[in-house]
């Protein structure tokens, strides 16, 4: 019936029967995400037998993991990287070009400066240009794995990406501190 | 469709408060309500902001009139008829909703919804669960209460798009920002406060008459008084721009003062900027901004303050929607969602509701720090597994302890559980591979497994909740309720074995019906044997044979449970793939 082997330990984009490749079409990942969600979410199975239930939470828990997994675009790369054998070593390589951590540098400054200074706008404004930065830069990884297959430039450039996702995690405390 | 069932009086509502009397009696409701400033010891108001909550947790701790016990993780009352644990005290509240249900209905309760603010952590939704355990109730679902409010109105009106829902109870602030479609309902952030509502507008009016009139420390009577005084000024200026505040003190002094709209807004001022920073956070965390905001749903009677309902519109730019009972929209919400999950679903009439967890769950690690394990605003059901390792050699026990919150310091958090991990096979220091595997299921409950993984088996694992009760406490206040009530506590687990002896036989049955193609003779007639046996016994008085029998047919269909599984994703798959090809 199905060309693939679709069980539990299936891969993600297996599981949710898409191509393996990092430029992916989010309409349909989340189209494919409900439709089997609808089989196997708790909820459709509150009146059954006790091992249907544990088996609906097993498979609500992986499905949503694997759709955690590939709607986020570092998330889908740190995994599809490692499916196609290419480990991004976020733990042990820090090393990044001296210009890019110098603009990281600043950006990082001047949301020091508007935390102290308790200026909201200031924030919204450095958020929204990382927003921009990182939404460009996700463009050009994904042309990296699916077109040019340069799978060391790729591991780089996921490290460089989840450095400045943890800026914008910190832009988001500070915004918190600021608006409380 | 739904309606919120009335009491023999006609009341839809129950009001949160349960009077003990010294001969053991117990009074729940308004009964209890009109003896509050009587007997205020003995009278618990609104203890939701008790459950699964320490001493420390608790605000305003020193104006309330309890005689507080500490005790481990949970606090507990001293009343006249003995100490009281927020567990038993709401699960009388669940008791007298029960009995009007089945008065209603007119027969015992399948399942229940029940409700929990969204912002609720593991610990006060575990206080929950247990207080229905000890109400007798079986609990289909924990729901939160502002996706409840969503399934009610979005329902109600075809909603679709982005919808934010601001729930301001008497004791909870919730934020909730959710994407409707059709056929699901999917929670994108949720945010709040679970010690924040209009019971804290109340406390500012009562400090503010305090400060007023220069009173004296008051005796627990007077301030019961002057609380409610202060929450019917509260509620009056919901229609009048003043009112006057006029109490007779028990020494036979007088307050008189008249509050305005103007002042309340300006003593309430910190409280509404809190709910509005949640509702940014929220915002933020959803990765949306109030442009996408398409409707703001109120709810909860807290919001009916114009102040409250100013800020909302001014923050998210448009005017909030308060076209339900906000004190109904949640029960309403709850029963439909209980309808769906009693397996009650009619073709088309049928919905995915997605919530997420709404406290981010961690470890202790060196030094007090927590490492994030499950982040806020995951989707449930959801499971992460870490990897932990010896640091001595010869090292057969190390503890684990996972906390929630957002905070960096252990100290800063909730601490949720200990576990002991014991009988760890002696290696030299980081040999040892431990797997612990952290789930949420579906009501935002965790639960823990551990594993060794060199040597392959299961680590014994003890679970101490630093909250809460153990499974002992809980069949102790059982055993006692029974024996209050006269009930025969055998009798009953008897017929709770067969009610679901008969759930799984039919379960059993129609999973034959829809997929019996799926196993081989033999696997069939195994099954067949199986609901026989269960058949043949059940009847019957014996318990443990019922158990066994339960055991045996849950084991015989287990592969068959998983197979039907596979088949439904597959078909669901295979019914996407039409509709994409399909122009």
């Amino acid at each position: 019936m199905t060309s693939f082997d679709l069980n539990f330990t299936a891969d993600y984009f297996t599981l949710f029967g898409l191509p393996r490749a990092q430029a992916l079409d989010l309409e349909s990942l989340e189209k494919c995400f409900r439709a089997i969600q609808a089989q196997v979410h708790p909820d459709k199975h509150a009146h059954a037998a006790d091992s249907d239930r544990r088996l609906a939470m097993q498979w609500a828990t992986r499905v949503n993991e694997a759709f955690q997994t590939l709607k986020s675009p570092g998330k889908r790369a740190r995994y599809l990287l490692a499916l196609l054998g290419h480990d991004p070593q976020i733990e042990s390589n820090t090393a990044m070009p001296t210009e890019f951590l110098v603009s990281q540098m600043e950006l990082r400054e001047a949301v020091m400066d508007a935390r102290a200074a308790a200026d909201e706008t200031a924030l919204d404004d450095v958020r929204s240009r990382l927003l921009n930065e990182i939404r460009v830069e996700y463009e050009r990884l994904a042309a990296l794995i699916d077109v040019a297959k340069d799978y060391t430039a790729a591991t780089d450039l996921v490290r460089q990406l989840m450095f400045q996702e943890k800026l914008l995690n910190e832009i988001d405390d500070a915004l918190e501190a600021v608006t409380a | 469709m739904s309606v919120v069932l009335n009491d023999v009086r006609g009341r839809p509502l129950l009001p949160s408060v349960v009077g003990y009397a010294a001969d053991g009696s117990v009074e729940v409701g308004y009964s209890a309500e009109a003896k509050q400033s009587i007997d205020p010891k003995n009278t618990v108001i609104s203890v939701k902001r008790f459950m699964g909550r320490g001493r420390h947790d608790i605000a305003h701790i020193e104006t309330l009139p309890y005689d507080f016990v500490d005790a481990d993780g949970m606090v507990k009352l001293k009343t006249i008829a003995g100490i009281k644990s927020p567990v038993e005290i709401s699960a009388e509240i669940l008791k007298t909703l029960r009995n009007r249900a089945e008065a209603s209905l007119g027969g015992e309760l399948t399942g229940v919804v029940i409700t929990v603010p969204a912002y609720f952590d593991d610990a006060q939704r575990q206080a929950t669960k247990d207080a229905a355990r000890l109400a007798g109730l079986n609990v289909l679902r924990l729901l939160n209460e502002p996706t409840a409010a969503a399934i009610a109105y979005g329902l109600d009106n075809s909603a679709e798009g982005i919808y934010a829902v601001f729930d301001l109870g008497g004791g909870t602030f919730d934020i909730s920002i959710l994407r409707l479609s059709k056929g699901i309902f999917e929670v994108m952030a949720t945010g709040g406060d679970s010690a924040l509502g209009g019971d804290d507008f109340d406390h500012r009016i009562f400090c503010w008459i305090i400060e007023q009139a220069q009173l004296a420390p008051l005796s627990p009577q007077d301030a019961r008084l002057l609380q409610m005084r202060a929450r019917e000024a509260k509620e009056q200026l919901s229609q009048h721009g003043q009112v006057p505040i006029t109490v007779k003190l028990g020494s036979g002094e007088y307050v008189d003062l008249v509050l305005t709209t103007e002042v309340f807004t300006e003593i309430s001022r910190t409280l509404v900027q809190k709910t509005l920073a949640s509702s940014k956070k929220a915002l933020r965390d959803a990765g949306l901004t109030v442009a996408d905001v398409r409707g703001v749903v109120m709810v909860g009677g807290s919001t009916r303050m114009p102040q409250v309902q100013h800020a909302v519109a001014e923050l998210f730019k448009q005017e909030p929607l308060n076209n339900l009972d906000p004190e109904k929209v949640v029960a309403l919400g709850a029963a439909i969602q209980a309808n769906l999950l009693a397996g009650n679903r009619a073709a088309g009439d049928d919905w995915l509701l997605l919530d997420v967890i709404p406290l981010s769950l961690g470890l202790e690690t060196m030094g007090g720090l927590v490492e994030k394990i499950i982040p806020r605003n995951s989707t449930i059901p959801i499971a992460r597994a870490q990897e932990f390792t010896t640091f001595k050699d010869g090292q057969t026990a190390m503890v684990i302890q996972v906390v929630q919150g957002e905070r960096e310091l252990v100290s800063d958090c909730r601490s949720l559980a200990r576990f002991e991990l014991r009988r760890i096979p002696p290696m030299v220091a980081g040999a040892a591979r431990i797997r612990v595997t952290f789930q949420v299921d579906a009501d935002g409950l965790l639960s823990v497994t551990a594993r060794e993984q060199t040597s392959g088996r299961e680590a014994h694992i003890e679970v101490k909740p630093s909250y809460g009760l153990s499974d002992d406490e809980i069949a102790g206040m059982l055993k006692d309720s029974f024996s209050h009530a006269g009930d025969d506590a055998f009798r009953r687990a008897l017929r709770e074995a067969q009610v679901e002896s008969q759930r799984l036989i039919e379960a059993t049955h129609s999973a034959l019906q829809d997929a019996a193609e799926l196993l081989s003779t033999l696997e069939r007639a195994h099954i067949d044997a199986a609901v026989t046996k269960l058949q043949t016994v059940m009847s019957g008085d014996d318990r443990r044979a019922i158990d066994g029998a339960m055991q045996a047919l849950s084991a015989a269909t287990n592969e068959f449970a998983a197979r039907r599984m596979n088949q439904s994703v597959r078909r669901a798959l295979a019914g996407r793939k039409i509709d994409q090809i399909s122009p």
